[in-house]
C-alpha cells in the first residue's frame, strides 16, 4: 500500500495539486494497480536487453540544414507576448 | 440521392461525373448536421471546416481533374492530429483553446491527395481511455444504440464513420485505440506496425507506441488511405525507408479464398478471464470460416500474454508522464493566473487535466522516480523484449494470427469509467500489437449481444499487405457491409 506521504511526493513530482479527497482516491486507486503489477517479478528477465523502441533503427540521422518554420508558434501561448518574448510569472 | 459508402464506390461516382464532388460533399455534411450535431445527436464532430470543405470541392469541380488518389473523399481528423489553423484539443480542457500552427504529415498528405477534410472528431483526454467517456470536450454515443460508448479513444472517428458522416477517419492506436473502437462500431480499423506512418504534428500519448491509422468502412478503404499515408517521413526519426506497396491491390479483388495461408490461433487469448461467452462463441465461428475459406489454422501459445497488461501500462504511463510534461500553462493552451511560476504549473495542471491524465501522470512520476525506476520502468521495458520474441517466433510458424479485439461489446455509457483496473484487463487482446511494433486490422464480423462485433488479423511488422487481404477475404464472406448499410445509411 502506497502511503500517503508518498502519494503527496509524487503529486509534488508531477505538479499536481491534490485535494485530500483525491490524495486518498489516488492512494486506493495506485496502491490497487501497482499491487497487480507486481507480478512482473516471475518473469526472469536475467540477461535480457530492455527494449525501449521496437524500429531497430539507430542514429537516424539528416543533414544539418535549418528549414524555415511557417507558423505562429507565439500565437500558441496564452502568456503575454513582448515582442517576439513570452512573459511569464517571476520565478520565485 | 444516396451517398457512397466506400471510397471505391465515391471515386467511381466522381470520376463518372454522377454526382459532383461539391454534391458529394454537401451530402456529407447535411448527415453531419443531422445525424450528429445537436443534444440529440452522436457528438462526433469536435470542430467542423465545412466552408473550406465545399471551396476545395468546387475547385476539384471547377478543375474536372479526379485523377488524384482520394480526390473529393470526405474525411475527419481525430482531435490530435494537427490541421493549421484548427483547434487541436486533444478531448482536453487544457487544451481547449489551442490551435494548430501547422499541418501533420498525414494531413498534408491526405490534402495532397484529394481528399476533403470535413472537421475533427472526438477522443478520450490525451487518448487514454476506451470509451470516449475520458473527453473534457463532449460526449460521443454509439450510433447503433445511444446509450452505448462508442468506444475508444478513437471514438469519435469510429461512431461518425459507422453512420457514414465521412468515408474514413485518421486515428492513433497506442493500445488498440483504433482497433476496439472500430470493433464497437462494427467498422473496419488499421493499426500500423510502429513506423509506418509519421507521427510527426500528432498529440503524443506514449512515444514508443503510438500508431497512426484509418478507421473506414471496409478493408479495401483502409488500404487506399494506408497508401497515401505511409513511408517515411524526415519529421519522424522513427520511420523506417522501406518502400510503401499498392496495399489496394490486394485489397480490390473479390476472391474468396485463404487457400495456402497459415494463421495462428492465440490460446493464452481464447482462455482469457473475462472473454464474454457470446463473443468467444462468434470468435471461434470465426476461426471456422477461416478454415472454410482454404487457411491452415495452427494453435500458438504465447505464454507471456498474462504479463502484457502491466508491462503496457507501467511503460505507456511513464512516456505519459514525460510527454504531458510540456502542458506547463506557459507554451500551450489554458493556463491559471498566479504569482509564481511554481504555482503556475501546479494550479494550470491541476485545474485543466481530467482525472485518467492525472492518473497517468502520477502512475509514470512513480514508476520513473528514483529508487522505483528499476524495479518498475526497466522491469518492464525487460519483459517487452520478451513479449517482442514471443511474437517474433510467433510469425515463423505463421504468416497472421487471427484473435478477438475486446472482451465484450459495446458496454452502456458510464457502466466502467469508476474502475480504472477493469478498463485496463479489458485491453487485454490489443495492447500486444503496440508492445511488438506489429500492425493489426479489425473488421466487423456480426452482431453480438446486440451490438457489432469481430476479429482482428495481427501481422508481423510491416505486413500490412497480408493482413489486409486476409481481413479483406474474411470482411467480405461475413457480409457484415450490408448489415451496417441497412442500419445506418
Amino acid at each position: 500500500m502506497l502511503t500517503k506521504e508518498e502519494i503527496i511526493k509524487i503529486a509534488h513530482l508531477s505538479r499536481l495539486q491534490l485535494t485530500e479527497e483525491e490524495i486518498t482516491k489516488h492512494q486506493n486507486e495506485l496502491s490497487g494497480v501497482f499491487d497487480f503489477f507486481e507480478m512482473l517479478e516471475e518473469v526472469d528477465t536475467d540477461g535480457v536487453e530492455p527494449t525501449s523502441q521496437v524500429t531497430g533503427l539507430e542514429d537516424a540521422l539528416r543533414k544539418d540544414v535549418v528549414l524555415k518554420y511557417k507558423g505562429d508558434l507565439l500565437e500558441c501561448s496564452p502568456q503575454n507576448k513582448i515582442g517576439t518574448q513570452i512573459s511569464v510569472p517571476n520565478v520565485f | 440521392m444516396t451517398i457512397p459508402t466506400t471510397i471505391a464506390q465515391a471515386k467511381k461516382m466522381l470520376e463518372t461525373k454522377e454526382i459532383t464532388a461539391l454534391d458529394l460533399t454537401n451530402l456529407f455534411i447535411q448527415r453531419i448536421e443531422k445525424f450528429d450535431a445537436g443534444e440529440n445527436g452522436i457528438g462526433a464532430y469536435t470542430e467542423t471546416c465545412f466552408d473550406i470543405a465545399r471551396k476545395q470541392a468546387e475547385k476539384l469541380d471547377a478543375s474536372g481533374d479526379f485523377s488524384k488518389p482520394l480526390a473529393g473523399i470526405p474525411y475527419s481528423l481525430k482531435d490530435v492530429v494537427s490541421k493549421k489553423g484548427m483547434k487541436n484539443t486533444a478531448g482536453s480542457k487544457i487544451l481547449e483553446n489551442y490551435i494548430a500552427p501547422h499541418d501533420a504529415t498525414v494531413a498534408k498528405k491526405l490534402e495532397d491527395s484529394g481528399a476533403i477534410l470535413l472537421g475533427k472528431v472526438n477522443t478520450d483526454e490525451f487518448t487514454m481511455g476506451s470509451s470516449c467517456e475520458n473527453s473534457a470536450i463532449q460526449k460521443t454515443v454509439n450510433p447503433w444504440n445511444y446509450s452505448k460508448v462508442p468506444g475508444g479513444s478513437s471514438g469519435g472517428g469510429s461512431s461518425s464513420v459507422a453512420k457514414y458522416l465521412g468515408l474514413f477517419s485518421i486515428g492513433t492506436d497506442t493500445g488498440g485505440s483504433i482497433r476496439q473502437p472500430a470493433n464497437f462500431c462494427g467498422i473496419s480499423g488499421l493499426k500500423v506496425s510502429y513506423g509506418r506512418v509519421s507521427r510527426s504534428g500528432i498529440i503524443s500519448y506514449a512515444s514508443s507506441f503510438d500508431s497512426i491509422g484509418p478507421l473506414a468502412p471496409t478493408v479495401d478503404c483502409c488500404a487506399r488511405v494506408l497508401e497515401i499515408i505511409a513511408g517515411h517521413d524526415e519529421k519522424d526519426a522513427t520511420t523506417p525507408e522501406i518502400e510503401v506497396s499498392q496495399y489496394s491491390s490486394v485489397t480490390s479483388s473479390d476472391e474468396k479464398t485463404l487457400a495456402g495461408k497459415k494463421i495462428g490461433v492465440i490460446k493464452e487469448f481464447t482462455e482469457a478471464e473475462g472473454l464474454d461467452a457470446e463473443i468467444k462463441k462468434s470468435f471461434e465461428k470465426s476461426i471456422e470460416t477461416a478454415k472454410k475459406l482454404g487457411a491452415e489454422i495452427v494453435e500458438i501459445s504465447l505464454p507471456l500474454t498474462k504479463y502484457a497488461i502491466p508491462t503496457y501500462y507501467l511503460l505507456v504511463k511513464a512516456e505519459a508522464s514525460t510527454n504531458l510534461a510540456r502542458y506547463d500553462g506557459i507554451r500551450f493552451g489554458s493556463t491559471s493566473e498566479c504569482e509564481n511560476l511554481d504555482e503556475q504549473y501546479l494550479k494550470t495542471r491541476s485545474e485543466f487535466f481530467g482525472e485518467e491524465v492525472k492518473r497517468a501522470i502520477m502512475m509514470g512520476t512513480y514508476t520513473l522516480s528514483a529508487g522505483y525506476f528499476d524495479a518498475y520502468y526497466l522491469k518492464a521495458c525487460k519483459v517487452r523484449t520478451l513479449i517482442k520474441q514471443e511474437y517474433d517466433s510467433a510469425f515463423e510458424k505463421v504468416d497472421a494470427l487471427i484473435a478477438p479485439v475486446s472482451p465484450f461489446s459495446a458496454f452502456n455509457i458510464g457502466e466502467k469509467i469508476d474502475d480504472p483496473l477493469t478498463m485496463y484487463l479489458a485491453d487485454i487482446f490489443t495492447v500486444t500489437a503496440n508492445l511488438a511494433g506489429i500492425c493489426g486490422l479489425s473488421i466487423p464480423t456480426e452482431k453480438v449481444n446486440d451490438m457489432p462485433s469481430g476479429v482482428q488479423i495481427l501481422g508481423k511488422a510491416f505486413t500490412e499487405e497480408t493482413i489486409l487481404e486476409i481481413g479483406n477475404v474474411l470482411e467480405k464472406e461475413f457480409g457484415f457491409t450490408d448489415v451496417r448499410e441497412g442500419e445506418m445509411v
